[in-house]
C-alpha cells in the first residue's frame, strides 16, 4: 500500500521534472529568439499562393469511423489484460482451469465476430 | 512504515537522481546522438557524407558537434505563430507530446534490484499504455491549431494511424503477459531469467516470436516514422502536421520522435529481449553485477534504436490504405491468433 504510493510520489517528481523541462524550452526560445511579426509570415503556408478558404475544411467520414472502432476494440482489449495476467495461475485450479480458458475465448471470439462484421461491411476498406 | 515527511524528501531526492541518471544522460542523450547519428547513417546507407562541417576548433569527430549545433541553433530562431484562432494550443502542442513520452520511462526497470526503476509501479504496463496514448493529442492538437490545409491532413492521417495500431499493441502484448504472468515490467524481466530447452534463455523473443514482430511494427507505426509516415510526408504534405512550425516548436516535435524511438528500444528491451538478465547469470546484488546487467539492458536498447534506424531507411513509405489495411486486417488478426495459440499451448503444458 505505502509503495505504491510512493511510486506514485516517483511518477508525480518525474511529471513536473518533464513539465519544468518544457516550460525551460519554451522560456529559453522566448528569451533568445527574435520577435518580428508581419502579416505575410504569419499567413499558413499555401505553397507560396495566398491561403485559399478556410483551413477547417470537411473530412472523410472513414477517419470518424476508426474512431469509433478504436474505442470499441481497445476497450475490450483492456478487459483481456487482467485475464491475461492471471491466465497462467487460473489454469491450474482444480475445477476453474476450462471455465478461465473457455470464458474469455467466448470474449475473444465475439471481439472476433464484431471484426468479421466491419470488415464484411466494407467499413475497413480506404478505396 | 509510516508515511513521514524523511519519507517523502527520501523518495523525491532518489527519483531525482534516477531521473537525471536514467532519463536525462542515457534517454535525452540519445535522443541527442540520434538527431546526429539518422542522418550520418542515412548518409552511409545512401553513400553519401551526411553531416560533417560542425566542429570544434580542428575537431570534428565525423560530424558529431552537429548534435549540439542544431539545438543551439534553433533556441535563437524566432518561435512564430501563423494566423490561427488558436495560438496558445499551437504553442503548447510540441510539448503536451513531449511530456508524456519522457513520463513513461519511469516504469521502465533499467537494472537489477527493485530500486533500479524510477517508479515500482505494479501496474508498469498499463500506466505505459495510458500515458503513451496521450502522445497523439500532440500532433493532434498542433495540427489543428496550425489553421494550414498541410497540417490538417497530416493531423487527420496521423490521429487515425496512432489510434489503429494502438489496438493491436495492446492485444499483441497480451501474449507476452499470459506467459509471464504479471503486467509489472520488473517481474517480467525476472521471470525471463529461466531457460528453455536447456539452452535458450526464456526471453519474450523466444516466447511470442509473433509478438514481437508485431510489436515492432505496431510501435514504428504509433511513431509515425517511416515506413509509416504518412503524416509528415515530405513529398506529398510538406511537413505534414507540422508544417507550421519553427524555432523550438518545430525541433520539440523532433525530439518526441527521437525520445519516442530510445522508448520502444527501452519496452521492446525489457519485454522481448530480457531486460537486464545475462544468460547464465543472476540477479546482481554487488555493484559490479549490478553495472553489467544495468549496461546489458542498455546495450539491448541501443541495440533495437539501430534496428529501428535501419528499417527507417530501407523501407519505402506504405500508401495510407495500405496502412490501414495493414494495421486492421493483418496485424490486428495475427494478434488474436497469436493470443489463441498462447492459450492453447499454455493449457497443454501446464496442465499436462
Amino acid at each position: 500500500m505505502l509503495t505504491s504510493h510512493l511510486g506514485y510520489l516517483s511518477i508525480l517528481t518525474v511529471v513536473v521534472v518533464a513539465v519544468g523541462l518544457a516550460g525551460a524550452i519554451i522560456a529559453l526560445n522566448w528569451l533568445l529568439g527574435p520577435k518580428r511579426k508581419n502579416a505575410i509570415k504569419d499567413a499558413s503556408f499555401e505553397c507560396g499562393s495566398e491561403p485559399v478558404g478556410s483551413a477547417r475544411h470537411r473530412f472523410s467520414v472513414k477517419f470518424y469511423l476508426v474512431a469509433i472502432f478504436f474505442i470499441v476494440f481497445d476497450i475490450e482489449s483492456v478487459f483481456l489484460y487482467p485475464w491475461a495476467a492471471l491466465f497462467r495461475d487460473m489454469i491450474v485450479e482444480p475445477g476453474v482451469g476450462w471455465a478461465t480458458f473457455g470464458e474469455m475465448f467466448v470474449f475473444i471470439g465475439i471481439l472476433g465476430a464484431g471484426l468479421a462484421y466491419v470488415w464484411r461491411r466494407g467499413a475497413l476498406d480506404w478505396e | 512504515m509510516e508515511l513521514t515527511g524523511h519519507l517523502v524528501l527520501d523518495t523525491v531526492l532518489w527519483t531525482l537522481i534516477k531521473v537525471l541518471g536514467f532519463l536525462f544522460v542515457f534517454v535525452l542523450g540519445t535522443a541527442l546522438v540520434l538527431t546526429w547519428l539518422e542522418r550520418k547513417y542515412s548518409a552511409l546507407l545512401q553513400n553519401r557524407i551526411g553531416p560533417n562541417r560542425a566542429n570544434i576548433g580542428s575537431f570534428r569527430l565525423g560530424g558529431l558537434f552537429h548534435m549540439m549545433a542544431d539545438p543551439i541553433k534553433m533556441l535563437f530562431k524566432e518561435d512564430f505563430t501563423p494566423t490561427t484562432p488558436n495560438p496558445i494550443m499551437h504553442r503548447l502542442a510540441p510539448y503536451v507530446g513531449l511530456v508524456p513520452v519522457l513520463v513513461v520511462f519511469a516504469v521502465i526497470p533499467f537494472g537489477p534490484t527493485d530500486q533500479m526503476q524510477i517508479s515500482a509501479l505494479g501496474v508498469g504496463i498499463l500506466f505505459i499504455f495510458a500515458i503513451s496514448s496521450l502522445n497523439v493529442y500532440g500532433g493532434v492538437m498542433g495540427a489543428w491549431a496550425s489553421n494550414s490545409k498541410w497540417s490538417l491532413l497530416g493531423g487527420l492521417r496521423i490521429s487515425a494511424q496512432m489510434i489503429s495500431y494502438e489496438v493491436a499493441m495492446g492485444l499483441s502484448l497480451c501474449g507476452i503477459f499470459m506467459v509471464y504472468g504479471s503486467l509489472d515490467l520488473q517481474s517480467i524481466v525476472r521471470a525471463q531469467g529461466q531457460v528453455l530447452f536447456g539452452f535458450l534463455p526464456a526471453w519474450g523473443l523466444f516466447m511470442q516470436p509473433l509478438a514481437f514482430v508485431l510489436y515492432l511494427a505496431c510501435a514504428i507505426a504509433e511513431n509515425k516514422r517511416a515506413p509509416f509516415d504518412v503524416g509528415e510526408a515530405e513529398s506529398e504534405l510538406v511537413a505534414g502536421y507540422f508544417t507550421e512550425y519553427s524555432a523550438m516548436g518545430f525541433s520539440v516535435f523532433m525530439l518526441n520522435e527521437f525520445v519516442e524511438v530510445v522508448m520502444i528500444g527501452c519496452l521492446g528491451a525489457t519485454l522481448f529481449l530480457g531486460g537486464w538478465q545475462i544468460p547464465g547469470l543472476v540477479e546482481g546484488t554487488t555493484p559490479g553485477m549490478i553495472a553489467l546487467q544495468i549496461a546489458a539492458f542498455l546495450l539491448k536498447a541501443l541495440f533495437l534504436v539501430w534496428l529501428q534506424l535501419t528499417i527507417r531507411w530501407t523501407l519505402p513509405r506504405f500508401r495510407y490504405d495500405q496502412i490501414m489495411r495493414l494495421g486492421w486486417k493483418i496485424l490486428l488478426p495475427a494478434a488474436l491468433v497469436n493470443l489463441l495459440v498462447t492459450g492453447i499451448v499454455l493449457m497443454a503444458l501446464d496442465r499436462a
